[in-house]
């Protein structure tokens, strides 16, 4: 007979794996073939149903003998192995019953399934086991089910109790035996239940509706289990177990639950369902292999930590902005003008005039962006003022007014929307309650792979422990406070100094260039002619580093040293714009000024071309004049375009140039020249430079506001910064993982994004103001650009308003600008503002008074934890003395001695129940009490205690015949 | 047991997609996991032993990787060996997608070095060591780790039991600004 289980008991695992993977086909097989073979298979499979059923009872029952007999065995060994236990792993225990019996439960519903399987094997046949090697146990199980068909009662049962059996050897042999009897029934049930269900897919019809319910109930439960089966720290094989059972429960019994059509109907929901998820799972896939460069940051990550990553995590987002930027002006913008505008050369705007037209194509002409890539779709002026162009009636000048507006309000949903992301995400973890918990538990950096970073982090991490700790043992304690303070001050200064002598170096730099702007820059070098993007790249190369140098004077923590830092070089670079923006402005003055100039010319020479060629009465302008020799004015926009173009370029150049100089060109040195210098070049002085994170990010932010303060006046701007991010993406993740080590200072870069996006925020506001201001003030040049001719550039918008839309529209319209109705509602806008800002600050309010209450509670709790414990404590003194009293006093009663331990036992275990958080000195207190005990029943009474329990326990472990009264 | 090859039954694969991990290109940890096998032919259920699952990169600088292994081997020797499905779980522990409580709950069972169910003194105090590093220099002295642990037991430690336990663990950890993994 045991070796008859043994092999029922094996064939029955090995089986059970493979039918998994088949499991998936299987099941719809049999419920096709259920559906397929209609009413007479039907009663045949019903009737054999109803006999399993009997079957079935008689197993329970035959099955709940064993289980009694061998629950009764269980708890002998939990007793014997009880004793071994200290208290305290009993605590433990306790704490860790509920997650046993869960897993008991799902022990059960393994064992359920296989009894299931089995079923169906012998119901079906239909599945067909392929595997070779496993085909010797098959086949002894197939005249195992054979035997079974043929006397189908006992066979069944014995199978059965033999599975059962088998099954509980296993469980024995997996887990210790300390399993407690609850939760031992608590499965029993569980599985009974599930045999009952089993058998009711055959009886369904005569079904109580209590059970329906409580089968749909059922259902309703394993469907929650398979959603959220991905979210339980399980292992796989269980998870895997768990939801193929459970798969194969539903979809049995859902089926069932309908009726004829209904089941039909349901198999094709569920092979719907299988195919929607199937493309689900592919378009997820795809969409993973469609994030660019993820690959390349990832290897990043691995080298060099978190932080370094967020850059390139950042300049991806930045690319895909610049994207959908690029592709508004493109689209909308460049293309429509470039296919359906008029033709270059058909306009004086279109025409290079005839004074550059030598110099046009020179290629340094060109790379100033002069000469012909002046005159193009790539500026301003290019574009004419017809109102609609091409077959397409296209509204260029609206359309390019809109994208100019659009862009912007694009980029300032975009950055405020991930900005509330982020901040929904960093919620919550404000108060500093856990800071060494935190530290401790969550400062490694899982993503580094590579051994040098790692050591950094080591150190890092070193680092922030001894700093937590000084701080803790001395948060009061200040040196020399004042000393710090004057030196603080005097570090404010020096910068302060710094920044306004590069705002005046910039500012004198401009006015320069200027003057030879005005003397004409054919007379000079090329420095002249680039001295204002040098100056500035130099300043922004420079400063910083100055900068860093000042803040190792003030001694701020390294984080709050970073922000200043940061905090510092934005203002060098907000200040070093403003200042080419108002020399900018004065420019723009300039050239109106010079407009104004050439437009009293125009009409001169206007009056002299119609006096001299066409004395007569023709009012056309003659056709013999070249587009190119038309005097034009200076179209201030264009220049401002130009300049900002340059700009990027130069600073895009510096940043190549300072990244292969300052990085690889060091990196190669170093490497090279260490074999032959006298000192250490990789530790010593020169070293491989760092990556820098926060420079390169605010590079990036700033570039970013020179694209939103001048993509208006060139929508060549987004695609040229398309191409500079492309390429930097590149050149930076070679560069990064050639001839870069990771950071001294590796910090996370979760707390800092928005920090980033705060200033990218800032930056964009404070872009987008001159643009505004020169949109709004300043009109637009007489001869070039969309336009051209009107008094304001937003006038496009009433004029589109006037001729595009119906009367009654530009009516409303014009009510609506009323400026009544603006003004009540911008006071609506306010109040609305208002209303919101007090309301959230309530929540924050209610927010930290209901966690200063969980506070306080959690130190309630603690206290009275304490007392709780301290009670136990004394309670349990006081039984030993008792106890110590009774075994002293009634040395010959042996029973009197078994009641005091009794009684200890007892305390034991309420102890353990009511403080059972104080584990270490409660185990500490019995550890000591008990040998005085012990050794008082040595002295006063060795035979008796050995008279009394036969087993001959140990002395010192009175609890051993505790437990075994108890029960 | 072995007949299958070493290519993925495609019905398993997509079931560990959908329901089981959160892994999202498997077909790459899978050949990430033949490569470490060795050799193509090598059945999926097969083991790989921690030797050779230390060797990937990406583990090589990891103080925990021992832990790692050891917590996510399903094998009955204890040897911290990794077949397939185990490998799926640590990748999937570790991915993005995964929940806070798969992740804290790991991590609680990397953290406990004597695999008793909870944190005390000694398993911090190892933890503190595997975070500072091997080397002298960045060791904590002995008065500053009694000191950081007394700290951190009384921070963490609610029940005052001088243990952390797991529901303790996971309260600490859901606070934390940076429990990002």
């Amino acid at each position: 007979m045991p070796r008859h289980k043994l092999i029922a008991s094996e064939s029955d695992v090995s089986i059970e794996v493979d039918e998994g993977k088949d499991n998936e086909f299987s099941l719809y097989y049999v419920e096709v073939e259920e559906n397929s073979k209609g009413g007479k298979e039907k009663q045949a499979t019903r009737d054999g149903k109803r006999r399993r059923e009997r079957n079935g009872e008689v197993s329970r029952r035959r099955a709940s003998e064993k289980r009694s007999t061998e629950m009764g065995n269980k708890r002998a060994e939990k007793k014997h192995d009880k004793h071994h236990k200290t208290t305290r792993k009993e605590g433990e225990k306790d704490r860790k019953r509920p997650r046993r019996r869960n897993a008991d439960e799902e022990e059960a519903e393994e064992e359920s399934s296989k009894e299931k399987k089995n079923i169906k094997n012998e119901r079906t046949k239909t599945v067909k086991l392929e595997d070779e090697k496993e085909k010797d146990v098959k086949k002894k199980r197939k005249k195992h089910v054979k035997n079974d068909e043929d006397d189908a009662n006992p066979g069944k049962t014995k199978q059965k109790d033999c599975q059962e059996v088998a099954l509980k050897e296993k469980k024995k042999k997996r887990r210790k035996p300390e399993t407690t009897s609850e939760s031992e029934s608590h499965s029993e049930s569980n599985s009974d239940a599930e045999s009952k269900d089993n058998q009711a897919v055959g009886v369904l019809g005569s079904l109580t509706p209590e059970e329906l319910e409580q089968l749909k109930e059922a259902v309703d439960e394993r469907k929650k289990l398979i959603t959220t089966l991905k979210g339980k720290p399980w292992p796989m094989k269980k998870k895997l177990v768990i939801l193929r059972e459970s798969q194969e429960f539903v979809e049995k019994y859902e089926g069932a639950l309908g009726k004829g059509k209904g089941r039909k109907l349901y198999a094709y929901k569920v092979l719907m369902m299988k195919k929607w998820m199937k493309f689900q799972r592919d378009l997820e896939n795809f969409k993973t292999a469609c994030i660019p460069w993820e690959m390349k940051i990832k290897e990043i990550e691995s080298h060099f930590g978190s932080s370094v990553a967020s850059y390139f995590i950042f300049l991806r987002w930045m690319y895909g902005i610049n994207m959908i930027l690029f592709g508004l002006t493109f689209g909308l913008v460049m293309v429509p003008e470039a296919l359906m505008g008029k033709p270059y050369g058909s306009m004086p705007r279109k025409t290079v005039p005839r004074v550059e037209e030598a110099s046009a194509m020179n290629f340094a002409v060109l790379w100033d962006f002069g000469g012909y890539a002046k005159y193009s779709v790539l500026f301003y002026g290019y574009y004419n003022n017809q109102r609609a162009i091409g077959w397409l009636k296209f509204r260029m000048p609206l359309s390019y007014f809109l994208v100019g507006v659009g862009t912007v309000a694009y980029s300032y949903m975009v950055v405020i929307r991930t900005m509330a992301r982020n901040a929904n995400e960093e919620g919550g973890g404000d108060d500093t309650s856990f800071n060494f918990s935190w530290k401790t538990f969550t400062s490694w950096d899982y993503l580094i792979g590579n051994p040098e970073t790692a050591d950094n982090k080591f150190a890092s991490i070193t680092t922030s422990f001894k700093e937590a700790i000084v701080e803790e043992q001395e948060s009061r304690k200040d040196d020399n406070i004042h000393l710090t303070r004057f030196l603080r001050v005097l570090a404010n200064f020096l910068v302060l100094c710094c920044l306004a002598g590069s705002g005046y170096l910039i500012y004198f730099v401009v006015r320069r260039s200027q003057k030879f702007a005005l003397e004409g820059l054919e007379n000079y070098g090329w420095w002249e002619r680039n001295e204002v993007n040098m100056v500035m790249s130099l300043l922004g190369m420079f400063c910083p580093m100055l900068f860093d140098v000042i803040s190792t004077l003030e001694n701020y923590h390294p984080r709050i040293a970073l922000q200043w830092q940061l905090g510092r070089i934005f203002a060098l670079f907000l200040g070093n714009l403003y200042t080419f923006i108002i020399a900018l402005m004065d420019a723009i003055q300039l050239k109106r000024a010079e407009e104004e100039i050439v437009k009293k010319n125009m009409t001169i020479w206007q009056a002299n071309l119609y006096n001299g060629t066409v004395p007569d009465n023709s009012t056309a302008l003659p056709i013999t004049v070249h587009p190119a020799d038309v005097p034009r004015g200076p179209c201030w926009e264009t220049m401002v375009g130009q300049e900002f173009v340059r700009l990027i370029i130069s600073d895009t150049m510096t940043t190549y140039i300072t990244l292969l100089i300052g990085d690889f060109l060091r990196a190669v040195l170093v490497r090279f020249l260490n074999n032959c210098w006298c000192w250490d070049l990789e530790y010593g002085f020169p070293s491989y430079s760092e990556f820098d994170v926060s420079g390169n990010v605010l590079g990036l932010i700033f570039n970013q506001g020179m694209i939103w303060m001048g993509a208006f006046y060139a929508p060549c701007l987004p695609a040229l910064n398309l191409l500079r991010l492309h390429v930097s993406m590149y050149l930076q993740c070679w560069a990064v993982m050639c001839c870069n080590v990771p950071q001294e200072r590796v910090f996370k870069a979760s707390g800092s994004s928005n920090f980033y996006m705060a200033m990218l925020l800032v930056i964009l506001f404070l872009s987008t103001l001159p643009a505004i201001y020169t949109i709004v003030s300043i009109p637009p040049s007489f001869d070039c650009g969309p336009f051209s001719g009107k008094n304001r550039m937003f006038d496009v918008i009433q004029e589109t308003l006037e001729t595009d839309f119906p009367a009654w529209f530009s009516k409303v319209f014009s009510y609506a600008s009323n400026p009544g109705l603006v003004l009540s509602f911008l006071l609506l806008l306010v109040l609305a503002i208002y209303y919101l800002q007090s309301t959230s600050k309530t929540y924050k309010r209610v927010n930290m008074e209901l966690k200063k209450k969980l506070q306080t509670q959690n130190e309630e709790n603690k206290r009275k934890n304490k007392l709780a414990a301290l009670k136990a404590a004394n309670e349990l003194e006081q039984a030993k003395k008792a106890g110590e009293q009774c075994s002293n006093s009634a040395s010959d009663l042996g029973v009197n001695e078994e009641s005091s331990s009794i009684d200890e036992a007892g305390h034991h275990r309420q102890a353990g129940q009511n403080g059972r958080l104080i584990h270490p000195s409660q185990s500490q207190d019995t550890q000591n009490s008990e040998p005085p005990v012990s050794s008082a029943h040595t002295t006063t009474r060795p035979p008796a205690s050995r008279g009394h329990t036969a087993s001959g326990h140990l002395p010192g472990h009175p609890q051993k015949n505790a437990h075994s009264n108890r029960r | 047991m072995g007949g299958t090859s070493s290519k993925l039954p495609k019905d398993l694969l997509s079931e560990y997609q959908v329901r089981l991990t959160h892994v999202m290109c498997l077909f790459r940890a899978h050949k990430i996991f033949s490569e470490l096998q060795g050799g193509e032919n090598g059945p999926y259920s097969s083991r790989v032993s921690m030797q050779k699952i230390l060797t990937l990169p990406e583990l090589k600088a990891n103080p925990f990787r021992k832990r790692l292994c050891h917590v996510f081997s399903t094998s009955d020797m204890k040897d911290g060996s990794l077949n397939f499905e185990d490998f799926l779980d640590l990748l999937s522990a570790f991915s993005d997608t995964a929940t806070l409580e798969i992740k804290s709950h790991y991590a609680f069972r990397i953290f406990d070095f004597d695999d008793d169910g909870t944190l005390d003194a000694r398993d911090l105090e190892k933890l503190v060591n595997c975070l500072t590093g091997e080397t002298d220099d960045t060791r904590l002295t002995a008065e500053e780790m009694r000191q950081l642990i007394s700290n951190i037991l009384e921070e963490s430690d609610i029940d005052k039991d001088g243990t952390v336990n797991l529901s303790e663990f996971q309260h600490v950890i859901s606070r934390s600004p940076d429990f990002v993994r």
